[in-house]
């Protein structure tokens, strides 16, 4: 089944070409990991595809719905969430309330002006279900400026989570956290996201390791164009693929 | 635990107050209950959603002339109607007042409040077959739950049950924003305060929350005016000028912004601190924009903020 279908974007600033011409259709089921050297447009494509940027020209369709600049809070509503590269947290906000927020939008029960956030316990369980998930379950009254960095990225991974998302796409989700860690954070995630129905993860990684170890699908980009869309199998046989993303360096390891 | 005490020790020490301590305290007790009041919708603004507005003296403002026009002009005399009605006019003008400000933050947000609250002072003072210019509107003596209290004169009435009637208006509006703040609503606005780009991805419709928060502290601040034109009996132009503005964000400073309770000991200390001071020297405003570089630079978290110090430095 597809979720998430772009046709043909192209996105320009000024003069320079960011994505040029690229069509992807993510399917139920999928780990996608979006690759490329730097200025490759990955970021733009992310972007586009979550509808923070319209695209200059193409289509973007989030199970039928144009996605083009619908914002951050639609986007959520419709069954899509989105972390981003730097770690993003609600530093006053304890763990437990943090994870309150995308739970209480899912539930459309956000607004509720006169409730008692105190004795929803609805909210909670879920809150606490979630937590457990991540590893954070026993962290829930610690405010989330106290988490060493390695936690405060799996709350923000946590916080996308939350919202019980068809789509999670996800900007470095390791980055600024050790290798050892790395792992680790990974397959919470993983493990997470089975567990909780999202249907589609898609990444922007850099670290090559990740990169092999977890996705199922490679989208290569180059230039603004998509270079290669294969398997990881797929892409590690392609001597030429490799050195052209990757640089010899990584051939050479 | 200690909190509750000093609380109940608090609302017993403020029940008692009319018949313990002079009767000029007393007095001064109503502005700082009104100014309470205005206060904690201030506070929702600023404490909880991280919105600082230089123009909330607007609202206090429009309060007291709702107040005066419905008593002078309509015969209105019903304390409980001119709340409703001083409610209602904020909130009528809040809705254009707070659509255009919400669609900026930090400085801009002030500004145009400050901007707002300027146009309106103007219009109060120069627009006086309606407003009465700067002589204002007198507040005439209002009825309380339909009670005229006839027999008593302008300080027994005051002191007694516009006291308790007052009161009882700061504990039900302390108890509502107690709500609202505690409420999913409040954890989003504190959300947005936090780390609004963040709230929006995890499905805060933030200008919407800012917006609902805006006109909530606009309906505070006018039931916070109304009750302050009773004792002073006018509403005169200068409730909206500027200088009111930052009285209201001075009093929140000095009672401390992120703790629920700081706008009530700040309008508190403030009103007593304004009166000695005044009684001592006619250069008082030199002296408080003393203290208020004080509690800035040495005490950023307020007079609240001093005895919750050991319960989280702040980072």
């Amino acid at each position: 089944m597809t979720l998430l279908e772009a046709v043909d974007v192209r996105k320009f600033y000024g003069t320079f070409c960011a994505l040029d011409g690229v069509s992807l259709t993510i399917a139920a089921g999928q780990f996608v990991s979006i690759i490329g050297p730097n200025g490759a447009g990955k970021t733009t494509l992310v972007n586009v595809l979550t509808g923070l940027l319209a695209p200059t020209s193409g289509r973007v369709r989030f199970k039928g719905d144009e996605v083009a600049g619908i914002g951050p809070v639609r986007l959520a509503r419709l069954g899509m969430a989105r972390s981003f590269q730097l770690v993003n947290v609600f530093p006053g906000l304890t763990v437990g309330e943090t994870l309150a927020v995308p739970v209480l939008a899912r539930r459309r029960r956000g607004g509720r002006l006169l409730a008692s956030l105190a004795r929803d316990r609805e909210t909670w369980s879920d809150v606490a279900e979630i937590a457990a998930l991540f590893g954070l379950g026993d962290r829930l009254e610690r405010p989330a400026r106290t988490l060493p960095q390695g936690d405060k990225k799996l709350l923000d991974v946590a916080s996308a989570f939350a919202l019980r998302p068809e789509v999670v796409l996800m900007d470095e989700p390791t980055s600024g956290v050790s290798t050892a860690d790395k792992h680790a954070i990974m397959q919470t995630l993983v493990q997470a996201a089975a567990r909780m129905g999202v249907q589609a993860i898609i990444q922007v990684e850099h670290d090559m390791d990740i990169v092999f170890g977890y996705s199922d699908r490679i989208v290569a980009l180059h230039q603004g164009r998509v270079l290669a869309d294969a398997t990881p199998d797929a892409v590690r046989a392609d001597e030429r693929l490799i050195d052209t993303v990757l640089g010899r360096s990584y051939l050479a390891r | 635990m200690i909190a509750r005490a000093l609380g109940a020790i608090a609302v017993v020490a403020l029940l008692a107050a009319p018949v313990v301590i002079p009767r000029y305290h007393v007095t001064l007790l109503l502005p700082a209950f009104a100014y309470s009041i205005g206060l904690l919708g201030l506070n929702l603004l600023f404490g909880t959603t991280g919105l600082l507005s230089f123009g909330h003296a607007l609202f206090v403002a429009l309060g007291a002339y709702t107040a005066a026009a419905l008593t002078t002009h309509f015969h209105i005399l019903h304390l409980e109607t001119l709340l409703i009605g001083a409610a209602l006019v904020a909130g009528v003008v809040a809705v254009p007042v707070g659509l255009l400000c919400v669609r900026y933050v930090k400085i801009y947000f002030g500004m145009l409040t400050l901007a707002f609250g300027m146009l309106f002072y103007s219009f109060l003072y120069k627009f006086y077959t309606l407003t009465g210019g700067d002589e204002g509107i007198r507040v005439l003596r209002p009825r309380l739950l339909g009670q005229a209290f006839a027999g008593l004169d302008k300080v027994e009435f005051l002191i007694g049950p516009f006291y308790y009637y007052a009161l009882a208006v700061l504990a039900m509006a302390t108890l509502l924003m107690h709500r609202i703040v505690r409420s999913p609503f409040g954890l989003g606005l504190r959300a947005i305060r936090e780390n609004p780009d963040k709230a929006a991805y995890v499905g805060v419709a933030v200008r919407r929350y800012r917006f609902y928060a805006f006109v909530i502290a606009a309906v505070f601040g006018a039931v916070g005016g109304a009750l302050l034109a009773v004792p002073t009996g006018l509403a005169d132009p200068l409730l909206a000028y500027w200088t009111h503005s930052g009285n209201l964000v001075f009093m929140l400073l000095l009672g401390g912004f992120d703790h629920f309770l700081g706008p009530l000991v700040g309008a508190l200390v403030f009103i007593l601190l304004q009166d000695t001071v005044m009684s001592l020297t006619t250069y008082w405003r030199f002296v408080f924009g003393a203290i208020l570089a004080v509690i800035v630079i040495f005490f950023p978290r307020g007079l609240l903020g001093l005895l919750a110090w050991r319960r989280e430095p702040t980072a």
